[in-house]
């Protein structure tokens, strides 16, 4: 399994954002995504993700269908106030068809167990942040694009997040990480963002 | 695929029925329709009864386009739409079972009170049965064709009205069959040539909606 | 304890006098219901029959009494949002918001029971009167009541917007009531309040009376049930709340 970039950049509202990003990462590495605010890491995670098109460049996936084996993560959770917590995510269990999902042990580990049947309208940042991560648990896909993943995390949702990146990428899995690095990831590649162009000016 | 399916309708009709408001507002909207057309021209009931059916398909046809805006946009506010268009099920799927439920929440209660609010306007009681035949099929073909609109407007909020412009230029061959076979059905001849070409809109539509819709949010999602 | 739990539970305090009177209300006011009704329908249904529409009239004693409290519960939660509004009254919306969907419920039955009598004596269901179409209007306007209330999350917040709602559309009970003088076509004239006193004949009028204080008991059995439901379901809102806090 290979997700690489070649060349990518991305150019919105007119304005070039980033020009010939280029990664390649096999099983079990993660990239980290930094740079200021506005310098694009969303962007290259939803380029990565198919969710933005290529102003430039191309992604490649060895191993299957590069949709099907990703899950992204991003600020807006995903998540119906009016479903419960259980609700939420049994739906996405049965929309994205996974066969091994276990939701119930995913809200387990993410402490939400105690929560399954409130409405997710009463959950808090933390809560509903822990809640779309447990997506990452409950159905088993190879790529983990996280967007400031650690975002209204306590200091006990970081440890769990951490050590649930550091699982994955144990049974080979791939991932990105776009943010500022609360967490103690120890990425095997790191690409800052609005770097050439700060070296330029 | 049917459980991914079937978990996609499940979603949104228990959304819909759960929501504030909920999916009767769409029948209350309908019966204000019904209520106010007689205020403006005067309780003639002989009048009434002459201009019922086409009173009740503006009214279907209004309340249709108007929880349009929700059905892409409250998922593309929090997020679930990105999601969605990294499920397995392709999203002309996705589309479907999603206008099906907005359907079925908010297109089907209007089919079973128009019978209802066709008393009030004095259309008789097998003419009002015929016409909510006609709104069966008319209802669905409306609110596929809708899902377009809705999917341009996905990442705009408050899209509301402007989807209903958007929409109802492309509505119009169904009110003009629907109307005719409606027309048609009350004469005693249910199935003629207005029937079909009615009924070949409802599945021209059931066809074009959600690849149009698909199509439309993954451009749009480029923006 | 934390703090804010006692303090929560202290605002809910106030309704526990409200619970333990409703505890034995409910119950009488629903017996006095069930023998006024069962006595004015046995009265009505002795009566002679009227002499142009045969017993059919006798839906009257249904229809009527709905009619009255259709626009009598308005007023109630007219002076409720006051409540509401001015003097803050705990109880005040919890009794709005219970009243809707009865006071809809009454004006469906009006409005149904007014076309099953309307088909034998006007020979339609539906005419488009004064009164018949200010009934349904007020219908309608019960339920965007309840539409509004189920639209907003937070109890209080939809208290105050359903409450000014709510005195905006009091301006149509006035209507309702005397729309009849106005723009009356073929409904009959109001027969029992007028300034000249009653017009209708006293062998129905007791009856339609007594019916009246049993729809009115009925009514507040209701209620008082429909505002206990709603107390637990905003204890059960705050507890979840608590909940989903406590388990971090």
């Amino acid at each position: 399994m290979r997700l690489t970039a070649n060349g990518v950049s991305c150019v919105r509202g007119g304005r070039k954002l980033y020009d010939r990003v280029s990664f390649s990462l096999t099983g079990g590495e993660l990239l980290l995504l930094s740079g200021a605010n506005g310098a694009g890491k969303t962007s290259l995670l939803r380029q990565v993700a198919g969710l933005l098109p290529l102003s430039g460049g191309e992604i490649g996936f060895e191993g299957g269908d590069l949709a099907e084996e990703t899950h992204f993560v991003g600020h807006a959770s995903g998540i119906k106030d009016t479903l419960s917590v259980a609700e939420n995510l049994a739906f996405w269990c049965s929309l994205y068809g996974s066969n091994d999902a276990a939701p119930a042990d995913a809200l387990a580990r993410l402490k939400l167990a105690p929560l399954a049947a409130l409405p997710a309208r009463v959950l808090s940042a933390g809560q509903k942040r822990r809640l779309a991560l447990s997506r990452l648990l409950a159905i088993r896909r190879a790529i983990w694009l996280l967007d400031e993943p650690d975002a209204a995390l306590d200091a006990e949702g970081r440890d769990t997040l951490l050590s649930i990146i550091t699982e994955h990428r144990a049974r080979g899995g791939i991932a990105i990480v776009a943010g500022h690095a609360t967490l103690a990831l120890m990425p095997s590649r790191e690409i800052v963002l609005g770097a050439a162009e700060a070296a330029a000016a | 695929m049917t459980r991914a399916f079937s978990a996609m309708l499940r979603r949104d009709l228990v959304l819909s029925l759960r929501a504030g408001g909920g999916a009767g507002i769409g029948v209350i909207f309908f019966l204000a329709v019904v209520m106010v057309v007689p205020f403006a021209i005067g309780p003639d009931q002989k009048l009434l009864s002459q201009i019922g059916p086409a009173i009740l398909w503006s009214g279907a046809l209004l309340a249709s386009l108007l929880g349009l805006d929700r059905v892409f946009g409250a998922d593309a506010e929090d997020g679930s739409l990105d999601l969605l268009l990294l499920a397995p099920l392709p999203l002309e799927v996705i589309a479907f079972a999603k206008a099906l439920a907005h359907w079925l929440a908010t297109g089907l209660p209007l089919v079973i009170a128009a019978p209802l609010f066709g008393l009030m306007l004095g259309v008789e009681g097998k003419a009002s049965l015929a016409l909510a035949a006609m709104l069966l099929v008319g209802t669905p073909a409306i609110a596929f064709l809708g899902l377009i609109g809705a999917a341009l407007a996905a990442s705009l909020s408050r899209a509301g009205l402007l989807i209903a412009v958007l929409i109802v230029p492309f509505t119009i061959p169904v009110l003009i069959f629907g109307t005719a076979a409606t027309e048609a059905a009350i004469a005693g001849t249910p199935f003629g040539t207005a029937f079909k070409l009615f009924a070949a809109l409802l599945l021209f539509s059931l066809v074009i909606g959600p690849v149009a819709a698909a199509a439309a949010l993954r451009i749009g999602r480029g923006t | 304890m934390p703090k804010t739990r006692g303090m929560k539970i202290g605002e809910l305090a106030n309704p526990n006098r409200f619970l333990r009177i409703a505890r034995f209300a409910i119950p009488l006011c629903a017996g006095l219901s069930a023998l006024l009704l069962a006595y004015g329908f046995y009265r009505g249904f002795h009566t002679p029959a009227e002499r142009d529409q045969g017993t059919v009239f006798r839906i009257m004693f249904v229809h009527v009494p709905s009619a009255w409290l259709a626009l009598g519960i308005y007023s109630l939660m007219a002076i409720a949002a006051l409540g509401t509004l001015v003097w803050r009254h705990p109880l005040a919306d919890v009794a709005q918001k219970a009243a809707a969907p009865i006071g809809a419920a009454f004006a469906l039955i009006c409005l149904v029971t007014g076309a099953i009598w309307g088909r034998p004596t006007w020979g339609t269901y539906w005419e488009w009167d004064g009164r018949l179409t200010s009934m349904l209007v007020l219908f309608v306007i019960y339920l965007g009541i309840i539409a509004l209330w189920r639209a907003f999350e937070e109890p209080l917040q939809a208290a105050k917007a359903v409450a000014i709602l709510t005195l905006v559309g009091f301006i149509n009970v006035p209507i309702v009531k005397f729309s009849v003088d106005w723009w009356s076509t073929l409904h009959q004239r109001a027969s029992v309040f007028r300034l000249d006193g009653p017009t209708m004949h006293p062998a129905y009028l007791s009856p339609l009376l007594v019916c009246a204080f049993g729809f009115s008991f009925l009514f507040a059995a209701l209620l008082m049930a429909a505002m206990r439901n709603e107390l637990m379901r905003r204890r059960v809102r705050t507890l979840t709340l608590f909940a989903a806090r406590e388990a971090r």
